[in-house]
């Protein structure tokens, strides 16, 4: 499928003409280009939740953590306190990051701990067959909600500026060079990255043809600029009607990461100097 | 002296815990065996507390009703506790305060006379306590100097004052032989004991009885060499825990049941993912919210069974300081030795009470798990022999680390297929040989206490020991103790308790915890002696009710 050699040898379940594809191949451009760059493989670690997107750790041959649903920024903040010399970057669904898990993603961003996450937004939940989703439009026909859910769709770059979040961006999985060259600016940026993209899923919620005919790419924006960055976060609603869909980079600010401030240089997986507990009783207790 | 104890209450906010601190370690640099239970209600201001200090020429770890000395900031302590004054003790208050029977000094005026703040109180009943004792002037001052670094000269000024007005000398303490032992709460014991076995990450959300950990640790942090984290919830710390344990840190987790339960997932996560992490879980009455500040033995069948799925564990259950510094070690090093999780069952008497440590035998190191030697191609589940995977960490160059809390093929690949879910549940279970073995013949699963052979047995666990030994002591019986609760030291526990004719449970909780899981292993506990107030045993209680067993 791909010729980056970072393929394994799982079966991939994924519907045909599924949105996840175009993440997978963006996924894996941007680890060659990381490691290109002065980024070598093994110094990736990737993890994700539970969900059809979710299954990409499989799919990729780097280190990864398969955790658990809801749970891939603390999973992520983990990794990234025991070893800050690491790239850690998450992929997971809406479900699992903006349902489950959202109080992590929002805290995650707000500490600015220095980690990527990758949503897979398709606005619905793929693997329990067809649910809405906190970004879901209002009036959405799932399994759970067959009258049509009464409830209004989540902004999730609204919320991430609202949060901190010190990088946000949108991508579409559809066109997966510039989702690729966001991974890798998310990846590059010190601090905590959160790029949602848009992910038609084939089987439960088609939005190829809506996503193809109002996504166009962000131009002359200026990504310091927290109110231009609100404002064009909020040019669609997640609703079922969209004038236009910018994708590309929202927002970007340096802040001092969660990571560094704590750790004093330390790295805790490889950590020699140890104190003498002894000594430590003596003086103290 | 011999045996003593001092009683000081106030309300919340009248600086009664400090004063207990200070009494204590003062005792305890006289070379007085200390036990100093910490009695507080869930509240900042107002409620009744008091700190309750027993100081003994032997080694102590629990309270008798009786005392000798109250010091009383307000009316209630003279209300509620005067009852357990022994004859010829003496109840100290502040008559600025209230009327009462007993040695009435001026507190509240000596503090605005030295234009002190209120809760300077407490430095004032310090001093007394310091007359009582017959210390003289220069120790209790440099004991206030040290203590206080804010406003010195008024606090100085304060026990001066007291110092002068409290009589003479109640409690005689002769300075004793004995070397001084540190003095340590549970929560220090065990914060300790895992940064001997090389924890690099704690990571909690603040929860009584498990807060001071947390505390303890970051205060520290630079000294031990290791980092403290408080996320946003108790799934948030499971997880990152694991996460960090994944990628090489030795990580410990700390809350009380209810924080536990949000752990839950995760406990299952580092079972199926073979992760090794701690958890702490300090016990405190439930069911839910139930009695924040007090004790229980309640939570051993939670804890043994959280996480769904089948999975092995280990589970250890310190009684004491020495054993909360040793086990905590010994779960962290079984953690990695097996890559399990591991469990320290803590309570709040053993969490935040203060005793003496004694090191002696407490050689706690960090013991190197089973690593990868970068041979052949890396696989995180590899099938061994013992079922222990040799460990690598991502940023290993020539290997791909793949953890997952998936079934998987010893790559790590996800796989459904059902001779691959067969091998990869009895790899995990074939540790349970190693582990089991560890427990019946290395280690020190069960303690006995007492006349070897004896018809009589008291079988208890956790702070609960510390009662029953002295109380054992006193009749002549033997107590038990298992101090590893998983895997169950059956074979250990039967031969503890082979020549007893009567085995009676002794637990803080309302069921009997520890003696039903016996009863699962064999072991048949005749009597019951429970008690579920949130408060523990002590001495006197505890004999009366033993006595009443044994006839
Ligand atoms: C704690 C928990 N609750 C529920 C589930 C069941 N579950 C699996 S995937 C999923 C939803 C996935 O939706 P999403 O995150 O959007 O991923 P997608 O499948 O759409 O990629 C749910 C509810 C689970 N695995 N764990
Ligand atoms: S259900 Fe949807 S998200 Fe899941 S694999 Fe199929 S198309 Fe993709
Ligand atoms: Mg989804």
């Amino acid at each position: 499928m791909s010729e980056t050699g970072l393929d394994t040898y799982a079966e991939n379940t994924w519907c045909k003409g599924c949105g996840n594809f175009g993440i997978l191949s963006a996924a894996n451009a941007a680890f060659k280009t990381l490691a290109a760059e002065g980024r070598p493989l093994e110094t990736i670690a990737i993890a994700s939740g539970i969900g059809c997107s979710s299954k990409i750790v499989d799919y990729i041959d780097v280190n990864s953590f398969y955790s658990i649903h809801g749970r891939v920024p603390p999973t992520l903040t983990g990794i990234k306190l025991a070893n800050r010399g690491l790239s850690v970057i998450g992929f997971t669904g809406d479900g699992d990051a903006y349902g489950e898990g959202l109080a992590h993603v929002i805290m995650s961003a707000k500490r600015n701990i220095d980690v990527t996450v990758v949503i897979h937004n398709n606005r619905v939940y793929g693997l329990t067959t067809g649910q809405f989703t906190p970004t879901s439009p209002r009036g959405f026909r799932g399994k759970s909600t067959p009258r049509g859910s009464v409830e209004h769709p989540l902004n999730p770059l609204d919320l991430m500026l609202a949060a901190g979040a010190t990088f946000v961006a949108r991508g579409f999985s559809v066109k997966a060079d510039h989702l690729a060259d966001l991974i890798v600016q998310g990846v590059k940026h010190k601090g905590f990255a959160l790029i949602d993209v848009l992910q038609p899923c084939f089987t439960f919620f088609n939005t190829y043809k809506f996503y193809n005919e109002k996504v166009y790419e962000l131009e002359g924006h200026d990504v310091s600029d927290l109110e231009a960055a609100r404002a064009r976060a909020r040019e669609w609603d997640y609703g079922a009607e969209a004038e236009r869909i910018p994708i590309g980079l929202f927002y970007r600010v340096e802040r001092p990461t969660y990571d560094e401030e704590v750790l004093r240089g330390l790295v805790l997986a490889a950590r020699r100097e140890r104190a003498d507990i002894g000594a430590f009783i003596r003086s103290h207790m | 002296m011999e045996d003593f104890s001092i009683l000081i209450g106030g309300k919340a906010g009248d600086g009664i815990r400090q004063i207990g601190g200070l009494v204590a370690g003062l005792l305890g640099r006289l070379g007085y065996h200390v036990f100093f239970w910490d009695d507080y209600p869930s509240l900042i201001r107002g409620g009744h507390n008091f700190s309750l200090i027993r100081a003994c020429r032997c080694m102590i770890q629990a309270n008798t009703d009786s005392v000798d000395l109250i010091v009383a900031l307000n009316a209630e302590t003279v209300d509620r506790h005067k009852s357990r004054l022994k004859p010829g003790g003496t109840i100290v208050f502040d008559a600025d305060a209230f009327e009462a029977e007993g040695l009435g000094l001026n507190l509240g005026s000596m503090v605005k006379q030295a234009g002190g703040k209120p809760v300077m109180r407490n430095t004032a009943a310090f001093a007394v306590i310091g007359k009582m004792l017959g210390l003289k002037w220069e120790v209790v001052e440099k004991i206030v100097r040290d203590s206080f670094k804010k406003a010195t000269e008024i606090n100085l000024a304060i026990a001066r004052a007291a110092y002068d007005q409290a009589g003479g000398t109640t409690l005689d303490i002769e300075a004793g032989p004995a070397e001084p032992l540190p003095l340590m709460t549970g929560n220090e014991a065990i914060a300790l004991g895992a940064a001997a076995a090389g924890l690099d990450l704690y990571v909690a959300y603040p929860m009584t009885p498990a807060t001071s950990i947390l505390h303890f640790l970051a205060a520290h942090e630079e000294e031990l060499g290791l980092v403290t984290y408080h996320p946003e919830n108790e799934i948030a710390a499971a997880v990152t825990a694991i996460g960090a344990a994944y990628a090489g840190a030795r990580t410990m987790v700390g809350s009380a049941g209810g924080g536990f339960a949000l752990m839950a997932e995760a406990v299952s996560l580092a079972a199926q993912s073979e992760t090794p992490v701690v958890f702490v879980v300090s016990q405190r009455p439930g069911p839910s919210t139930g009695v924040p500040t007090y004790t229980t033995q309640g939570d051993l069948g939670f804890v043994l069974s959280a996480g769904h799925g089948e999975f092995l564990r280990f589970v250890v259950a310190p009684g004491d300081v020495n054993e909360a510094f040793e086990l905590t070690g010994l779960a962290m090093n079984m953690a990695w030795k097996y890559q399990i999780p591991a469990f320290v069952l803590t309570d709040k008497c053993l969490s935040e009470s203060t005793y003496c440590f004694d090191a002696g035998g407490a050689a706690v190191t960090r013991e190197e798990g089973l690593l990868w030697d970068g041979g052949g191609g890396y696989k995180r589940y590899l099938d061994t022999e013992g079922g222990v995977s040799p460990l690598a960490f991502p940023g290993t160059a020539g290997a791909v680390v793949k953890g997952t809390s998936y079934e998987h093929d010893e790559y790590g690949i996800t796989t459904e297929v059902a001779e691959a879910v067969t091998a990869m549940q009895e790899k995990r279970m074939k540790k349970r040989a190693g582990l089991a073995r560890d427990v019946e013949t290395d280690l020190e699963a069960v303690k006995t206490y007492g006349p070897p052979g004896s018809d009589t047995a008291i079988l208890t666990w956790g702070s609960t020991k510390g009662a029953c030994v002295e109380v054992a002591e006193a009749l002549g019986v033997g107590v038990v103790q298992p101090v590893i609760l998983e895997p169950f030291p059956a074979e250990a526990l039967r031969s503890a308790l082979a020549g007893a004719k009567k085995v009676i449970g002794v637990e803080v909780n309302v069921t009997g915890c520890l003696a039903d899981l016996a009863a699962c292993h064999g072991v048949e506990v005749a009597e019951r002696i429970l008690k579920y107030d949130g408060r523990p045993f002590t001495i006197d209680d505890l004999k009366k009710k033993v006595e009443g067993v044994i006839g």
